[in-house]
């Protein structure tokens, strides 16, 4: 069962990317593309060569390689809604922010290696704002395993139900909300980056990844999609039913569906943040996950 | 105000002759002496030996006008008055004279010589200002850009995430459009070849040319014609001004008014090609007239799809203004005070924004706009916000004068003759364009020929202002800085 879980997320996650570029087109009254032009991104994308810059040595060839990787690994923990991890212990959240953490480094090393200004101003970006978003993550996680009272993340999600939520209802909209904010800046969405733009200057994580092409920037795109649709499955797991029952997972699909729109109508409603005031932006969600600890603990 | 120099109107020729002939030392003084009072520098063209010297007095729509022989040296005003770089720049690369003590006597477009590449070298093969230290670093874009606009090259002096300093090199677009209408006798082409100045300010830069050529032969439009031109060069504000707002919007990250203003840019680029078959207003405006005359039902069609489009752009633009977020972004971003913007000389909604109060079509009416004025539009901040919302504005009155002026179009008409030239006479033409005050000096030589043509984009006085504008402000917010003042490439090489 979990293997199958492992498929369909393999092979749904570009959809999501999907689901959100078509809610935003539609509210801004165009037509958007095909549900599908992720997918025929990557065949195109796989189909072309690659070019390396000179004075690039072989980390910016290894950063897409290793980024996916880690993120396949990541796949591997998470549960999708009512069908559990494949690997689960506990503490293994914290396997997941740092592998995920592994993928960002990586990826930062290669856009040094390339030697632009660009890529070097945009690592510099990411790697601030990554430092800022990783303990509001560990602290949604903290709050959550003190609410269950489980350990690993698969436990956490399977076991959050309607009684958590009626018992901790305060501690759980602030993490909800503060892990909401960690998905936006971890998957470098609107208002903390904007992944359509085409002004390197204002880009944080595509400006690192200019000087890939082909199958390379393949990976890295899936790598993408992969991380939005693992955090994605994260969120929708705190308001999908308890337990294993696989009659659930259309559910927590729609779900999926619904944070794709979620995103979508947040990313049409604001401008970005101007750069000086991402920090604030992350430094709340961490101030609102350790809100919620704190009144978990007094309780 | 300057004793000695010759005074004319907008379009009113003068004979070359009776434009004062000072020595250098007393040249510069006038120049200083006028600066200091207030007058603008507008242009500083070459013309035959003489090197002329165009001040704007916008309160009372008058040009100055004095001349001195060409010479070695010219002592660098750029330090008193900033407005003198760019144009110093551009005069000492022209005919060679050495500038002393200018700031950064670098070329401005960097010309080629008979053919050859310039003798320093390639566009932007200058020491770039530079600045040591911690975190200090420099970022090169362009000239070519991710986005479909024209090359240039900026470099930015960078403290981290702070932008310190903006260098821009441009010269890319240079194609000699001033030589080849030297010499020249005015023909299909040269229409052709202001059409082609700044292809999105085709009309403005026409006009401005066409306006000098009948000023030159005391040609007298019919108010038909002028009506006619000044709804071609207000459909030409309004959808420029249109897709700047959507642009910046995009900037910003904002998709909804991006995506809507985008699409009625395009709208209003199709009204003008109900008026003349092109799009971008090409082949409207002829001399002695316009050249395509309306009737009564394309008037009607014109006038229900313009204020259709206009309601479309007034949901749009609300948006942005109700949008805290987008405020946020806006607001007190890329200020130029308004004692700053006097200095550097900023033309058009750039100056507006920042509380000048000056405009073309006010200070020097012409045309339509002598008959029915138009209110000035400005605004006090200085910051993007404030140029988008000038910008605003003047989609507003456009779109209520284009209407009024479709409303009441006057019988008549749509060409006049225009005779041959004069013999070594002069006109400066200033004309409105949506970026601001198009100048265009014309001089004729002793066949009635152009001996001199002289084009000033407005951006050539704007870039220093945006180069100004982004200092101190994070390197993030400079595209949305740069949008605001949205500046021609093409407009300023030539």
């Amino acid at each position: 069962m979990s293997f199958i879980a492992l498929i369909l997320s393999l092979a749904l996650a570009p959809l999501l990317l999907s689901i959100i570029n078509r809610s935003k087109a539609v509210i801004a009254g165009r037509r958007g593309a095909p549900l599908l032009q992720p997918y025929f991104n990557l065949t195109r994308l796989l189909q072309k060569g690659v070019v390396y810059s000179d004075v690039s040595s072989g980390l910016v060839q290894l950063s897409p390689v290793v980024n996916l990787a880690v993120l396949c690994c990541c796949v591997v923990l998470v549960p999708l809604g009512p069908i559990p991890a494949i690997l689960h212990f506990s503490g293994d959240f914290i396997l997941l922010a740092y592998l995920m953490g592994m993928g960002r480094f990586i990826t930062m090393l290669g856009a040094l290696d390339t030697g632009s200004s660009f890529e070097g101003m945009g690592a510099s970006r990411e790697a601030f704002f990554a430092a800022l978003a990783e303990p509001a993550f560990f602290l949604t996680m903290a709050g959550l395993a003190r609410i269950t009272g489980a350990q690993s993340l698969n436990d956490i999600l399977q076991t959050i139900n309607s009684e958590h939520w009626l018992h901790a209802t305060p501690s759980l909209l602030l993490i909800a909300v503060a892990f909401f904010l960690v998905f936006l800046a971890e998957n470098a969405r609107i208002p903390i980056d904007d992944p359509t733009t085409h002004l390197e200057l204002t880009m944080i994580h595509e400006v690192m990844i200019l000087d890939h092409s082909g199958p390379d920037l393949a990976m890295i795109e899936y790598g993408v999609a992969l991380k939005i649709w693992l955090l994605a499955a994260i969120f929708a797991a705190l308001f999908v039913p308890p337990g294993t029952n696989v009659l659930w997972l259309p559910l927590f699909l729609l779900l999926m569906v619904a944070i794709g729109m979620l995103v979508a109508m947040v990313e049409s409603s604001m401008a970005r943040l101007r750069l000086i005031r991402v920090p604030q932006l992350l430094i709340s969600a961490g101030v609102f996950a350790g809100l919620a600890l704190f009144l978990e603990f007094v309780q | 105000m300057i004793s000695q120099a010759a005074v004319i109107h907008n379009n009113e020729p003068i004979p070359l002759k009776k434009i004062p002939r000072l020595d250098v030392t007393d040249f510069q003084q006038a120049l200083s002496a006028g600066l200091d009072t207030g007058l603008a520098i507008t242009a500083l063209p070459v013309v035959g030996d003489d090197i002329l010297m165009v001040l704007r007095h916008d309160q009372q729509g008058r040009l100055h006008l004095l001349r001195t022989a060409k010479f070695n040296t010219w002592p660098s005003l750029a330090v008193r008055f900033p407005q003198m770089a760019p144009l110093e720049r551009e005069l000492a690369e022209e005919c060679g004279i050495n500038l002393k003590d200018h700031p950064h006597p670098v070329p401005l477009r960097y010309l080629p010589r008979n053919g050859q590449e310039h003798d320093s070298g390639y566009i932007g093969s200058h020491r770039f200002l530079r600045a040591r230290g911690e975190e200090m670093h420099e970022v090169a874009v362009g000239p070519v850009h991710a986005g479909i606009i024209e090359p240039g090259h900026f470099r930015f002096l960078c403290h981290g995430e702070t932008l310190f300093h903006l260098e821009i090199s441009l010269g890319y677009q240079h194609r000699g459009i001033e030589k080849a209408l030297g010499n020249s006798r005015p023909d299909k082409r040269l229409i052709m070849l202001m059409e082609t100045v700044a292809g999105d300010t085709s009309i403005g830069h026409t006009m401005a040319c066409c306006q000098a050529l009948e000023g030159l032969t005391h040609c007298q439009l019919s108010p038909r014609a002028m009506d006619i031109r000044a709804i071609a060069l207000e459909l030409e504000r309004v959808a420029n001004h249109v897709g700047d707002l959507g642009a910046m919007a995009m900037d910003v990250g904002y998709a909804p008014t991006a995506s809507f203003c985008g699409r009625l840019r395009g709208a209003f680029l199709n009204i003008t090609a109900m008026l003349c078959g092109n799009r971008y207003g090409r082949g409207v405006v002829i001399p002695g007239g316009v050249a395509h005359d309306l009737d009564a039902e394309l008037i009607q069609k014109m006038m229900t799809l313009v204020s259709r489009h206009f309601d479309d752009v007034t949901e749009a633009a609300n948006l942005l203004w109700d949008n805290p977020s987008v405020l946020a972004r806006m607001e007190e971003t890329g200020v130029v005070t308004k004692k700053h913007a006097r200095k550097l000389g900023l033309l058009g909604p750039a100056a507006r924004a920042s509380g000048l109060e000056i405009d073309a079509r006010t200070d020097f009416q012409t045309g339509a706009y002598r008959r029915h004025q138009l209110p000035i539009s400005v605004w006090f901040t200085g910051d993007v916000y404030g140029r988008a919302f000038v910008r605003w504005l003047e989609i507003q009155r456009s779109v209520t004068y284009i209407l009024a002026r479709l409303k009441e179009l006057p019988p008549g008409n749509t060409q006049q003759p225009v005779t041959e030239l004069p013999a070594e006479q002069l006109a400066i033409s200033l004309v409105e364009g949506w970026r601001g005050t198009i100048c265009h000096v014309v001089v004729t030589g002793k066949k009635g020929e152009l001996k001199t043509y002289k084009v000033v984009d407005p951006s050539v006085h704007n870039w220093p202002g945006l180069a100004l504008a982004v200092r101190g402000e994070g390197i993030m917010d400079f595209p949305i800085c740069n949008k605001s003042f949205n500046l021609s490439y093409c407009g300023h090489d030539l």
